[in-house]
């Protein structure tokens, strides 16, 4: 995979099962969005292949690629500033998949929404930004989700409120497929995890099989290169 | 980009071949000046109009090219030149004389005018030059004593041999194109050449490492209006009258977009190769009126759209071609 | 007395303005795109009208109904294959291609046509007017404002109401996030075009009834509408209405001082705008439907 000039990923191979987390772990720079881009279409993999379901989707545009099932939470939320939160939510389905997600069940999840739904977003907190955000991924009732740095910016009480959605949403059969630079976060609520370093993933499995040192290590790629000074 | 770790490159301006470039250039501008001993007036004429063309697309290009200002309005400019050199030669100057003063007046007259458009953008900008151009014509043609809507003859000259007249025309005009390519060029290879350059690729980046911007963009705007001017005083003395409707066309602007899409934005050379593209078009489509526009225009968008670069940008890389080199060649040591 | 009927004048001219302007403010808003073609393709729709009209023998009112869509799809397939193209080289690329564009239009209809003034005869319409406290005012200029009006209320509502202007603006303030999220921005982009040039065509339509064109008419009315939306403030449509109005009371007015003059103080307003008020009378807030 290129990313510009530079290539950012190299021999990624990932898959992600319905009702399954899968958490990608990395130093910044390591890819991870890089990655997750990709998957959602918004960069063109120079070579390799995405699949959905046995499907080929590489070749398929962003928009194309969230009829098919992928939708992502970007980094860092991207509301649309020049909609009501309700239209916010209201995009996510614009083409979406039939399912149980619509506008009611994301305001049964984030009861505090309806009272503010014709307001801008503008002026909301970030974990009420990031959780707009992640009913407008549902809204478009996704396969396969995507969650691009979720706790960025966020108090650890936040973050672990909007952690604390996902349980159901996996048992409702939806893959998860997650970016986090908070290790701890991730490796809990994940089943299986990826540490990518520099565009290569160095260490893979269950989090409860890999020993805190080794993903130390892979994270920071000290067996690799040695220590510096 | 530290020094142990980057591959040793020789950094060099001009190449041998650019040596000898300029020994051509010397060698072709000697032979243009004694082209009015040599051939019938009707050619010099081309050559005249080809000057004038050449003048305003460099001059453009400067705008354009180098300083992200994308004018639609330099005709404002030919306008003042041209008019000055009416009113000039009414108080009894020479007409060749004159041909400076109208570029200065020129200069002069687009300071005021920076003050409103340069802190524009983009189609703001565009528009708002061609407004400034429009009500020049408008005021122009409000003023009797500049012809009003009728036009005006260029006195002066009528008791001269039209022979030696052309063959002055022609010198006229040869000069103001070598010095608007001399000029430009020598602009260019001084630090004020690379500030502009910062500008256009990254206008944050060069303001935050101390280029100042605004009096960078603001000398570029002042030169390009000379070189309209002079342009324009050209014109005057050549065709011997002047009417607003004409000389304040946004036509003009056309040709200069069109000889500087064509030729290659953002290069010395380009202007050069697209004024003789635009000439050879010209003259070729010369019998079907309108539609050599037509033709031209759409060259000139398809090239912007598939060939941004220009022809210059196609020959120049083919044959690592620098005619003026403005920037560095970089290439690893041997 | 005429300084109050040369105020009526100037607001309904201004309605003529806003009606040409409301396509660009429209592309500007969403795409951040300024056509510089856009007068030309206006003039192109009245010549279209002509034809139409002298051809079939219909009333120029009809003659809009086969215009205006297909300016419609004009405008979707020049976004799609000459704007949007001319966008991803660069913005500026986007201006110096418009502009090319123009002038082959205008030539291309100096072919097709010829260098003479064309008008569209709209009969009564165009002559006949109704007096209001002593002032006669045009049945054409009401109803060019009240379609200028009619046209900047339905884009607003069309904007802020279906699911289409939703993602238009989704779409304009961010891209790469709108198409994310599964907005087809090129697709929408072209719609948006499509919708700018049917009231383009409205505009040359109705122009063409109002004054005589020609070939080389269309650089003025793109210099006017351009006016009327920078002294509205870009990309805001109200703003574009109040633009035109304040265009048209400034030519009117101007002519009223010197029948030379009407244009320029047209210019000289504009100029004053972008020196001293550069985002517009009105400027562009976040525009979160109420």
């Amino acid at each position: 995979m290129r990313y510009g000039q530079l290539q950012a990923l190299t021999d990624v191979t990932l898959s992600v099962a319905a009702g399954e987390a899968v958490a990608i772990i990395g130093a910044n720079g390591a890819g991870k969005s890089t990655l997750l881009r990709t998957i959602a279409g918004l960069h063109r993999p120079a070579a390799g292949k995405i699949q959905l379901d046995g499907r080929e989707i590489t070749a398929l545009p962003a928009h194309e690629r969230v009829r098919a099932g992928v939708v992502q939470v970007p980094e860092g939320r991207r509301l649309f500033p020049s909609l009501t939160l309700e239209e916010n939510l209201q995009i996510g389905a614009t083409r979406g998949r039939a399912g149980e997600w619509n506008l009611s069940r994301v305001y049964e999840l984030f009861p505090w929404m309806p009272a503010r739904r014709h307001m801008t977003t503008v002026f909301l907190s970030g974990g009420e930004q990031q959780s707009v955000a992640i009913g407008r991924a549902l809204m478009a009732n996704p396969r396969i989700l995507l969650l691009d740095e979720l706790s960025l910016g966020l108090a650890p009480a936040v973050v672990q409120r909007l952690y604390a959605l996902l349980p159901d949403l996996l048992e409702s059969g939806l893959g998860v497929l997650l970016v986090e630079q908070d290790v701890t976060q991730a490796l809990r609520i994940s089943g299986h995890a990826h540490c990518l370093l520099e565009g290569r993933i160095t260490l893979s499995g269950r989090p409860a099989d890999l020993a805190p040192a080794d993903v130390e290590a892979a994270y920071f790629g000290f067996e690799r290169r040695g220590r510096r000074g | 980009m530290s020094e142990s770790t980057a591959p040793s490159v020789r950094v060099s301006r001009s190449r041998r071949s650019s040596i000898w470039m300029l020994v051509a250039g010397v060698v072709l501008l000697a032979a243009l000046a004694s082209l009015p001993y040599v051939v019938y007036a009707n050619v010099t004429d081309l050559f005249v109009n080809f000057f004038i063309l050449l003048t305003l697309g460099v001059t453009w290009n400067l705008l354009a090219g180098y300083a992200g200002l994308v004018s639609v309005g330099q005709q404002a400019y030919i306008g003042v030149g041209a008019y000055a050199v009416l009113v000039l030669a009414g108080d009894g100057m020479s007409p060749f004389l004159a041909i400076p003063l109208g570029a200065l007046t020129a200069a002069i007259v687009s300071i005021p005018v920076s003050f409103i458009v340069l802190h524009l953008r983009g189609a703001y900008f565009a528009i708002a030059t061609w407004v400034v151009a429009e009500s020049f014509r408008l005021a122009v043609l409000r003023a009797p004593s500049l012809g009003g809507g009728t036009g005006a003859t260029l006195y002066g000259l009528a008791g001269v041999d039209p022979a030696v007249r052309e063959a002055f025309t022609y010198w006229a005009a040869l000069a103001v194109a070598a010095a608007t390519l001399i000029g430009c060029y020598v602009l260019l290879r001084t630090r004020f050449g690379l500030d502009l350059t910062a500008i256009r690729d990254n206008e944050v980046g060069a303001r935050s490492v101390g280029v100042r911007i605004m009096q960078a963009k603001r000398i570029v705007y002042v030169v390009a209006a000379a070189g309209a001017g002079a342009a324009g005083a050209l014109l005057i003395v050549s065709q011997l009258n002047v009417q607003a409707a004409s000389i304040f066309s946004v036509q003009w602007s056309a040709y200069m977009i069109f000889v500087a899409l064509i030729g290659g934005i953002g290069t010395v050379e380009g202007p050069i190769l697209g004024t003789l593209a635009f000439f050879l078009l010209q003259q070729s489509l010369a019998e079907r009126g309108a539609w050599y526009l037509i033709v031209v225009g759409a060259v000139a968008v398809l090239m912007a759209m598939f060939v941004p670069r220009g022809l210059w940008g196609l020959v120049g890389d083919r044959f690592r071609l620098r005619l003026f080199p403005t920037g560095y060649w970089v290439r690893p040591a041997r | 007395m005429s300084w109050v009927n040369a105020v009526v004048q100037g607001i309904l001219l201004g309605g003529l303005y806003a009606l040409f302007a409301c396509g660009l403010s429209l592309m500007f808003g969403v795409m951040k795109v300024v056509n510089l073609a856009h007068g030309d393709f206006a003039v192109l729709a009245a010549y279209l009208a002509l034809v139409i009209v002298s051809g079939f023998e219909v009333p120029i009112l009809w003659s809009v109904l086969l215009v205006a869509p297909l300016f419609g799809l004009v405008g979707y397939v020049v976004q799609r294959f000459i704007i949007q193209r001319s966008l991803d080289v660069s913005p500026l690329t986007t201006l110096l291609v418009t502009f090319g564009l123009s002038i082959v239009i205008q030539n291309a209809l100096l072919e097709a046509a010829s260098a003479n003034s064309e008008s569209l005869q709209s009969g009564i319409l165009a002559s006949g007017s109704f007096q209001v406290a002593g002032l006669h005012v045009g049945y054409l200029s009401v109803l060019i404002f009240v379609t200028a009006t009619a046209v900047i209320v339905g884009l607003q509502l069309f904007l802020s109401r279906t699911s289409l202007g939703r993602q238009l603006r989704a779409a304009s303030d961010d891209q790469e996030t709108a198409s994310s999220v599964g907005v087809n921005v090129r697709h929408v982009f072209g719609v948006a075009a499509g919708i700018a040039f049917g009231t383009v065509a409205l505009a040359g339509v109705a122009f063409g009834m109002y004054s005589s064109f020609d070939p080389a008419a269309g650089p003025q009315r793109l210099i006017f509408a351009f006016e009327a939306v920078v002294i509205g403030g870009m990309g805001s449509l109200w703003g574009t209405l109040l633009g035109g109005i304040v265009l048209g009371l400034a030519q009117v007015l101007g002519s009223q001082i010197d029948p030379g003059f009407g244009v320029l103080a047209g210019h000289i307003v504009f100029l004053a705008v972008l020196a001293f008020r550069p985002s517009g009378l009105i400027p562009q807030v976040a525009q979160a439907a109420q």
